[in-house]
């Protein structure tokens, strides 16, 4: 009997490596020419542009609050120094200087309540009783004239303060007001339907700025004569006006997604229609409409730079009064510009991510 | 509500009816509306009468007294605010319609990049994204005015490119054709070639109907077009002359220029509109599930085929409605030009108002000229939407 002897076939070979920096970037930047290509031409540019803007923004730049350093440094250097000099004044904007901290105060409890309301945990009937609490303590802070503090009216507000004062308020005031738009414009009675479209739809169809317009130049004609109000409550009434019609769709578009079921099983079980919406439909709309509101809310937050054209002196504004009436360091303007884009930038980042975050973990409940 | 079936319904008019109560519920409510509309209106009145506004628009006849740096038609101070105020329409609509071309451009590709294989590509269209969107679009127009006017030079010491256009914070100078009657031959040309070529897409798509055999439709088109404006040209006589712009002392001659302020509207509402346009592109093309190119693939279509004939169309579907509603965002924004002096029809008001002091009427006018624009504008997209949507049985 013949001897077999075992012999191993060749053994194959490693698999590619598919994981990895080496084939991660091959796939990523070289897989075929016109990507290789590209890739090249990206970093050729980035060599070329880059330590340019290096050097403009940080190696030559002048961060010391001297105007004539940065005089010096202009058009090789950014002058960061403007920042230095005027962000009291760009933040805070004419509020009284050494009162500043109570501004600061303020807007700090408001982000806070922004926050801790973005927290599922805090959806309770008490949000809006501490809801309360934090406005009477933003309002008590910067209005003052109590406790030692020194009376600021409003037309000394400004900065970041109004900012988020005016997104802010703007969008708790109009989300009972969006509610029941949307609900009416659900409604089968013929008057009040028409009175919700008409109402969104001439809202939607024309600029913030009209609505604007129309707080500062045409709300004083309306009140009865010898009544003033003042403009910061004018315009906080356009913006939440003007914010509870795109809301109100944004709320719709959820009450639309409750299937018919639900509101039809309300009924079998004798609910009256007020019931039906407080205890099934709201509940379920609203948690679904929560990004759609905060995308609101983001599009609000950038839209108050819009009341610097009606003489608030908001973000925007207060920095632009900062350095209108400033020679000196009116050159540096767009220092200061890149400095309150930083800003908003960083609110609006920060809210979209979140959005995100929370339309995703929205949607895993629903892909069970 | 629900429908009963049964013995024949009474009328009941007591206060537990369903109907009764709606009834009376919609009664208050339009009369708490009419009260505060009256009450308004009647405050307002008695306003304008303490304070000895004038109302009504006959103030539109009278001269308007302030020039208009920018316009597409002739005018001049002594000319009347009705004519002020078409300049600002027509300024409002000069800015919109080319920055919601440029817009869908931009934002299209802008869409697409963040499918690119390059990872480069992927997150520079990212960055962009994100950057342009959460910045203010006011703080971006004030910006991009800001470049313009401060940082290039000054008339005289213009940038020149290829010595046909010149940049400077004076505004963008361009070489013009010399209008004659070539140009107009040739304008009318291509007119022609546009509705020849519509008729050639009708008759193409019958014919496929009719016969199964696709005929192709793009290149014709194209060709129908250049070639009408290609014969108009040259039996207007192939017309060569251009309006070259020429440095001078202080001031370029000749040419057509946009100013400084038309380019920085342009550029922010552009660039800030399209990181939301591609951000809806993305998700347009996102929404087409992975099984539709697979199957498309499965027949036998080449890449071009399949994105043209059965991604493209489901996409187009997802993305109209929103992208329409960017477009009317844009023109909405376009009413900040005001905040940079740019003479659009808010801008147009806001001096109008501050000489007249008519404020009812200046600010209804804004409004009414935008409600037409938005309402217009939805007409159409919805009638397109329409036509693109799902034919179901």
């Amino acid at each position: 009997m013949e001897h077999a002897t075992f012999q191993p076939i060749a053994p194959r070979p490693a698999p590619v490596r598919t994981e990895g920096v080496g084939p991660w970037l091959k796939r990523n930047l070289f897989s075929n020419l016109p990507s290789t290509v590209a890739t090249l031409l990206f970093v050729a540019m980035a060599v070329w542009w880059l330590p340019a803007l290096f050097n403009w923004g940080l190696t030559q730049a002048v961060f010391a609050a001297s105007a004539d350093q940065c005089q010096a440094a202009r058009g090789s250097g950014a002058c960061w120094g403007v920042v230095t000099e005027k962000y009291r004044l760009i933040l805070f904007g004419r509020f009284p200087y050494d009162e500043q901290w109570r501004a600061l105060i303020a807007t700090a409890v408001m982000v806070g309540m922004v926050v801790v309301s973005c927290v599922r945990l805090f959806w309770k009937p008490w949000l809006g009783l501490i809801w309360l609490v934090a406005l009477a303590v933003f309002f008590g802070l910067m209005f003052g004239g109590f406790a030692g503090m020194e009376f600021v009216a409003t037309d000394r507000w400004g900065g970041l303060p109004l900012t988020v004062l005016l997104a802010t308020l703007s969008i708790v005031l109009a989300f009972p007001l969006s509610v029941a738009v949307a609900l009416g414009r659900r409604s089968n009675m013929p008057a009040i339907k028409t009175v919700c479209v008409l109402y969104v739809e001439l809202i939607r169809g024309v600029p913030l700025i009209s609505v604007l317009f129309m707080a500062s130049f045409m709300f004083p004609l309306f009140m009865p004569p010898g009544t003033s109000i003042d403009v910061l409550l004018r315009v906080l009434v356009g913006i939440t006006l003007f914010q509870a019609a795109y809301m109100a769709e944004t709320v719709r578009g959820g009450l639309q997604a409750i299937p018919k079921g639900q509101q039809e099983a309300a009924d079998t079980l004798g609910l009256s229609y007020w019931q039906a919406q407080r205890k099934i439909i709201l509940p379920q709309a609203l948690a679904m409409v929560v990004p759609g509101i905060m995308n609101s809310f983001i599009a609000m937050f950038k839209d108050t730079s819009l009341v610097t054209i009606v003489s608030l002196y908001e973000l925007t504004g207060a920095m632009s009064l900062a350095l209108n009436s400033d020679s000196d360091w009116r050159p540096f303007k767009i220092e200061a510009y890149i400095f309150i884009a930083a800003i908003y930038f960083v609110f609006c980042f920060s809210m979209s991510r979140y959005s995100l975050w929370i339309e995703h973990r929205l949607s895993t409940s629903k892909n069970r | 509500m629900t429908a009963s079936a049964g013995p024949p319904k009474k009328r009941d008019w007591s206060l537990r009816s369903r109907a009764v109560r709606a009834l009376l519920y919609q009664v208050l409510a339009l009369g708490l509306i009419g009260l505060a509309v009256w009450f308004l209106a009647h405050n307002t009145l008695t306003n304008m009468e303490a304070r000895g506004i004038q109302s009504g628009f006959d103030f539109l006849s009278g001269p308007a007294g302030f020039d208009i740096g920018e316009r597409v038609v002739p005018y001049e101070s002594s000319d009347p605010y009705w004519m002020a105020f078409v300049i600002g329409v027509l300024n409002t609509l000069r800015v919109a319609i080319v920055g919601i071309v440029l817009t869908t451009i931009l934002g299209t590709l802008l869409g697409i990049g963040r499918f690119s294989h390059n990872a480069l590509v992927r997150g520079l269209c990212y960055a962009y994204v994100e950057i342009f969107r959460n910045i203010p679009v006011l703080l971006q127009l004030l910006m991009w005015y800001l470049i313009l006017v401060e940082t290039l030079p000054f008339p005289g010491q213009e940038k020149s490119l290829f010595g046909l256009f010149y940049l400077s914070n004076g505004g963008l100078s361009y070489p013009v054709p010399v209008w004659g009657t070539g140009q107009a031959l040739a304008a009318a040309g291509a007119v022609a070639g546009v509705a020849l070529s519509w008729w050639w897409a009708r008759r193409a798509r019958s014919l496929f109907e009719t016969t199964g055999q696709p005929r192709p439709v793009l290149l014709p088109a194209l060709g129908m077009i250049v070639g009408g404006a290609l014969v108009g040209w040259i039996v207007g006589g192939a017309p060569t002359d251009w309006n070259v712009p020429v440095p001078g002392g202080f001031s370029l001659e000749g040419g057509s220029s946009l100013t400084p302020e038309f380019l920085a509207v342009l550029l922010g509402l552009t660039l800030y509109t399209s990181s939301f346009v591609a951000e809806v592109v993305r998700a347009g093309i996102a929404s087409v599930p992975r099984g539709q190119g697979e199957a498309a693939s499965a027949l036998g279509l080449s890449k071009g085929q399949q994105m043209r004939l059965v991604s493209l169309p489901q996409a187009l579907r997802v993305i109209i409605p929103p992208v329409t509603n960017q477009f009317l965002n844009l023109t909405k924004n376009s009413s900040l030009a005001v905040a940079i002096g740019y003479p659009d029809v808010v801008s147009i008001a806001n001096t109008a108002l501050n000489q007249t002091g008519r404020a009812v009427e200046c600010i209804s006018i804004i409004m009414l000229v935008y409600l037409t624009t938005s309402l217009g504008t939805s007409a159409l997209m919805n009638w397109y939407n329409k036509r693109s949507a799902i034919k179901e049985r």
